[in-house]
């Protein structure tokens, strides 16, 4: 029998994901063990203690680089600034979820989600004022996976994240009070085509064991630099490596789910979906392509190219044939994830390294914010069927609440990209860093996009705006004390990070470092 | 040269013959009792019913008591591996072992808690 050795694991560098995680364990005792009427709040302030934790574990172990756990995690600069991004995003999505003013029934989650849709004892629960706690540490759980997700330095580590952070968004998409039936088969959706991308990520992990005899993100390099990397097994285990990934963040070819299971899900989940899961996803992306494919980026490098146009194209020109807001922001966030591409191709040569890197961080972050601010806006336009999302309902909004309209204008002006928000800048970041990396091409076809995207978002406020308000036309609720800290926070980063994002930049560019 | 994988096939093979074996000579020395159970769809189990009409509900019990039984069976997976290798893991393999049960318990505490236990 070889002789075994215990890893040596730094405890201290993992803190975050084990905050997140540890909440969520407790969060299921909760759920055991505390009488009913205890639970919501019990809840609700772990699952904060949870994320607002783990953002402080990760402010207090900053500026390590290191691989731990047998280098199966990496503890550096770019896994913590996206985790501590993640942990920030995510206390917001639980701010959303733990919002009680807005539904009648007190919650936006469903009393009891195992009932069939319609029979009689739904339709009793559907007003009460229960609701089910477990979403709590459900979504603690998904958070923990996604900070895990993008620190993983190992493909199998990187699998059980991508696992953990996946089931409980299934669970969660199929829970909605609202529309239930819709909500049920976004999560079947969901489920199905993410268990499905799932294998195609698990098929590429095993062909690229194949041909490197290792899971090691760091050792598949040395590996591919050695031999070439013209192998078939790697090449085709590269593919689908990025496959898996790519359905993860929404990004198109690989986005039909995406706007069917954003309308489908409570709007909050969607928040969480739309904001941390991109995060996550696109952290993993950095992580492999950089650190595990790094020496043979000839071979990614055209497939990114033509995935980024892609995506952005289907994006920005599908977003303006859609009359839901929900599925409009769906297809806003698979044209962003485009422009996260164009800064994921701008690895840079050993001169200009870290820039590419540096935005996409930096713009992962802008998008975050602005995306969780303007699903919070939409769960406060609401009729008597829950959230009006269609677009003509959101006709004349702005002379039935003028501050609604105009948050919800912040927000898709930064979305749009436009000077003075956030949006323009973290555009600005992205594009330069492919400018200087000789991808003017790339760039052109992005700015492009951004014209045709500004498009829809432009329509949406000259429709609050400039419209005459619908005759039986929604009422805008007044948020309770959560939902107005995220709209807060969100519409002041927004605002914040378009005028003096110094500071933030600079914070990603001495994160932009990968270990490996 | 004898490849490293020839008793792997060889014990494929072996495997595949007592199968074909078994089935074969089932009939021939096999005793002959006919009854109502013996022509079920499933020997042993509940009786099979057939779903209401109209996609009523039914009964979740096997499913929570399969779910309990995939926990327990992935953590004696772990322990294993771990039980041949608790000589040279030492204190930390223990320390981790018992965190590792300690997760899984509190999956059990919960199904407890809620009822997940109770057959009727």
């Amino acid at each position: 029998m070889p002789d075994l050795s215990a890893p040596s694991i730094s405890y201290l560098g993992l803190a975050p994901v084990l905050i997140v995680l540890g909440a969520a364990c407790i969060g299921v005792l909760v759920e055991a063990f505390v009488p009913r009427h205890l639970r919501w709040n019990a809840q609700v302030s772990l699952a904060l203690l949870g994320t607002v934790g783990a953002l402080a574990a990760v402010i207090l172990v900053a500026g390590r680089n290191e691989l731990t756990a047998a280098r199966a995690v990496a503890v550096d600069g770019a896994a913590l600034f996206i985790e501590g991004t993640i942990a920030a995003l995510g206390a917001l999505s639980i701010l959303m979820f733990a919002e009680r003013a807005l539904d009648p029934a007190k919650s936006a989650f469903v009393a009891s989600a195992a009932l069939p849709v319609g029979s009689s004892a739904d339709r009793k629960l559907a007003t009460a004022p229960y609701s089910q706690t477990e979403v709590f540490p459900l979504a603690s759980f998904a958070i923990g996976g996604m900070m895990l997700f993008a620190a993983s330095n190992n493909l199998l580590v990187m699998f059980v994240a991508l696992e953990v952070l996946s089931l409980p968004l299934y669970l969660i998409c199929g829970m909605a009070r609202r529309r239930r039936l819709l909500s049920q088969e976004s999560a079947v959706k969901y489920f199905l085509l993410g268990s499905f991308a799932s294998a195609f990520f698990l098929y590429g992990l095993a062909l690229i064991y194949g041909y490197s005899g290792t899971v090691d993100l760091g050792e598949i390099r040395e590996v591919a630099a050695r031999s070439g990397a013209s192998d078939a097994l790697f090449v085709t285990g590269l593919a689908l490596l990025i496959v898996g990934l790519l359905f993860k963040a929404g990004i198109a070819p690989f986005h039909a789910w995406t706007p069917d299971v954003y309308q489908g899900a409570p709007t909050a989940v969607t928040a969480l979906m739309a904001s941390c899961t991109k995060v996550a996803a696109f952290g993993a992306i950095l992580r492999l392509l950089y650190v595990g494919f790094g020496t043979s980026e000839w071979t990614w490098r055209p497939l990114i190219y033509t995935i980024a146009i892609v995506s952005m194209v289907v994006g920005a020109i599908l977003g303006i044939t859609q009359t839901d807001v929900k599925r409009m922001l769906a297809y806003s966030s698979i044209a962003h994830a485009g422009f996260l591409l164009v800064g994921v191709i701008a690895l840079g040569d050993a001169a200009t390294a870290g820039r590419g890197l540096s935005s996409t961080l930096f713009y992962l972050l802008t998008y975050g914010l602005t995306t969780v601010g303007g699903f919070a806006v939409v769960t406060l336009v609401r009729d008597g069927d829950g959230e009006a999302t269609h677009l003509s309902k959101w006709a004349g909004l702005a002379s039935r609440s003028p501050l609604t309209a105009a948050v919800m204008t912040l927000f898709l002006l930064g979305l749009a990209g436009l000077p003075l928000t956030s949006g323009f800048t973290g555009k600005f970041a992205v594009f330069r860093a492919a400018i200087d990396d000789g991808a003017w091409p790339l760039v052109v076809v992005a700015l492009l996009a951004s014209a045709i995207a500004a498009f829809f978002y432009l329509r949406l406020v000259v429709l609050m705006y400039f419209s005459a308000p619908a005759e039986d036309g929604p009422t805008v609720g007044v948020p309770g004390l959560p939902t107005t800290i995220v709209l807060a926070v969100t519409a002041a980063a927004t605002v914040i990070l378009g005028l003096a994002p110094g500071a933030v930049l600079d914070l990603a560019e001495q994160a932009a470092v990968l270990v490996g | 040269m004898l490849n490293p994988y020839i008793p792997i096939v060889g014990l494929f093979a072996l495997a595949a013959a007592f199968a074909l074996f078994s089935v074969a000579a089932a009939p021939y020395i096999g005793p002959r009792r006919y009854n109502k159970a013996k022509v079920d769809a499933y020997e042993c189990g509940i009786e099979p019913v057939d779903q209401p009409l109209g996609g009523a509900r039914f009964p979740v019990k096997y499913y929570l008591t399969a779910m309990l039984f995939i926990i327990f069976d992935i953590e004696i997976i772990f322990l294993y591996p771990w039980a041949v290798a608790n000589d040279s893991l030492g204190l930390f393999g223990l320390i981790e072992m018992v965190l590792f049960i300690g997760t899984v318990f509190i999956a059990y505490a919960y199904v407890w808690r809620r009822g997940g236990l109770e057959w009727d």
